[in-house]
């Protein structure tokens, strides 16, 4: 076996059997609501959302530019599923949210979501299909085009969650002109060092892909967040394991 | 009955996708090859019901005079007139890239220095928004690798630019920066199984 086939092997067991531990679990505890540390910018977001309802209000939720077909599509869909949980909570509101994007794809489904989610809330009725609007197809297109929707006078609360660039910085600059709510995250590594200066409440790393559990809890959501806790324990053991062959000359 | 079939057609596409790729068994490769080649006219197609969406966003803004709409008509004035010459001119004609060289990029250019201007009012508002020692570290390490790797009028910094950036960079930050990645990766894999799984459906009813 050459490299190439051993590294297609050890992410073919890595996804079987995180595939595996996810079902299990989420089998096992589909009764049991787990207990997960504290954020307190997900505590913010709760009372968000609350406040939006009560006084008809509405959310702003922008996906970014995360593209379904490349490697930052995952972020694109837990900005998606989460679009979907904040839509379903805040059905009751007079207003439904708006979901920007910078990428076409995200835009044709936040605006399914939205419909979906209205129509259930509803039971038919008009759905302004402008609630979900591709705003730039270029960074700093989409950073501009978005910044209208940020400054809305319905908008109470702003919600970052997908592939954003440095440009993000422009988006939490006009959030903060307005004063009102944001909680911001991306899968980036320099637009998270630029909103963790910027935003009110950044998100660091994977907790982008746990907003959507801690906003409203499932057993499969729950679970895929004890399965990565699982995996980085088996990734931590292993690096040191590594480490240690490596000094000690077995490797 | 739509839900059911679009989460088959979801559920069935990225199995044949993750198992082609895992399995080189001649079959699924060839079906795996075509899955992705529709993916792609799918997302061409995108592309064009995108720029619909953005014509009729701002059309609704315009028509009901909402703030900005000067912009809304700028924006599809611009759009109009740039897509008739796309058209007829295609690519690389001289005019097509006056418009990209003297107005897009200026435009993307000045932006980007605008973002430095609000980066840098950011870090002065940090300490104030979050008055922590993560706070405190963020900005000292800024400082230093700006020490370390600004063009400075009598030179480089001795120990700044030769030791302490390199090792700031490369052995802390590369560091951490690898810990995110690896927890971003692990997140990546749960979300998609979440899908293939049909928990997660980010298309339309439950």
């Amino acid at each position: 076996m050459n490299w190439s086939d051993w590294s297609l092997t050890i992410a073919l067991i890595l996804v079987a059997g995180s595939a595996i531990l996810l079902l299990v679990i989420a089998i096992l505890r589909r009764k049991s609501t787990p207990v997960f540390r504290e954020i307190p910018a997900f505590s913010r977001l709760r009372k968000a959302i609350g406040l939006a309802v009560e006084d008809g209000s509405c959310l702003h939720v922008s996906l970014g530019r995360g593209s379904l077909a490349t490697t930052q599509g995952a972020a694109g869909l837990a900005g998606l599923s989460t679009l979907r949980r904040l839509a379903d909570l805040t059905s009751t509101s007079d207003l439904t949210p708006i979901a920007t994007s910078g990428d076409s794809s995200l835009m044709i489904l936040s605006q399914d979501i939205l419909q979906a989610s209205y129509k259930e809330a509803t039971g038919g009725g008009h759905f302004d299909a402008t609630s979900a609007r591709l705003t730039g197809l270029t960074p700093f297109s989409y950073a501009s085009g978005t910044i209208p929707s940020l400054r809305d006078d319905h908008v109470s609360a702003n919600i970052l969650l997908g592939n954003f660039g440095v440009e993000a910085g422009l988006l939490t600059d006009a959030t903060e002109r307005e004063q009102s709510f944001i909680l911001a995250a991306s899968d980036y590594l320099p637009a998270q060092a630029v909103l963790y200066a910027s935003a009110q409440e950044p998100l660091i790393g994977e907790e982008l892909f746990a907003v959507s559990e801690y906003v409203n809890h499932s057993s499969m959501h729950a679970a895929s967040l004890i399965v990565q806790d699982i995996l980085r324990w088996v990734l931590i053991i292993s690096i040191l394991l590594g480490a240690i062959l490596k000094l000690a000359g077995l490797l | 009955m739509k839900n059911l079939l679009s989460t088959l057609v979801a559920i069935l596409a990225g199995l044949v996708v993750l198992v082609g790729f895992f399995f080189k068994i001649p079959v699924l490769v060839e079906i795996r090859r075509l899955v992705l080649d529709w993916a792609v006219i799918v997302a061409g197609m995108a592309v064009f019901i995108g720029v619909f969406n953005l014509v009729s966003v701002n059309n609704t803004r315009l028509s009901l005079g909402h703030k900005g709409g000067i912009y809304s008509l700028a924006l599809m004035i611009s759009l109009v007139v740039t897509f008739g010459l796309g058209l007829f001119l295609k690519t690389g004609h001289p005019i097509m890239n006056f418009i990209f060289y003297t107005i897009q990029v200026p435009i993307e250019k000045s932006l980007m220095a605008l973002l430095a201007v609000t980066l840098l009012l950011a870090s002065i508002r940090l300490l104030r928004k979050q008055p922590n020692l993560f706070s405190v570290i963020f900005l000292a390490i800024t400082l230093l690798i700006l020490l370390g790797t600004a063009p400075l009028p009598f030179g480089e910094l001795p120990f700044f630019s030769s030791s302490l950036r390199p090792f700031i960079a490369q052995v802390m930050a590369g560091a951490g920066a690898r810990g995110i990645l690896l927890g971003i990766a692990l997140a990546t894999i749960t979300t998609g199984l979440r899908i293939l799984f049909g928990a997660d459906r980010p298309y339309g009813g439950k």
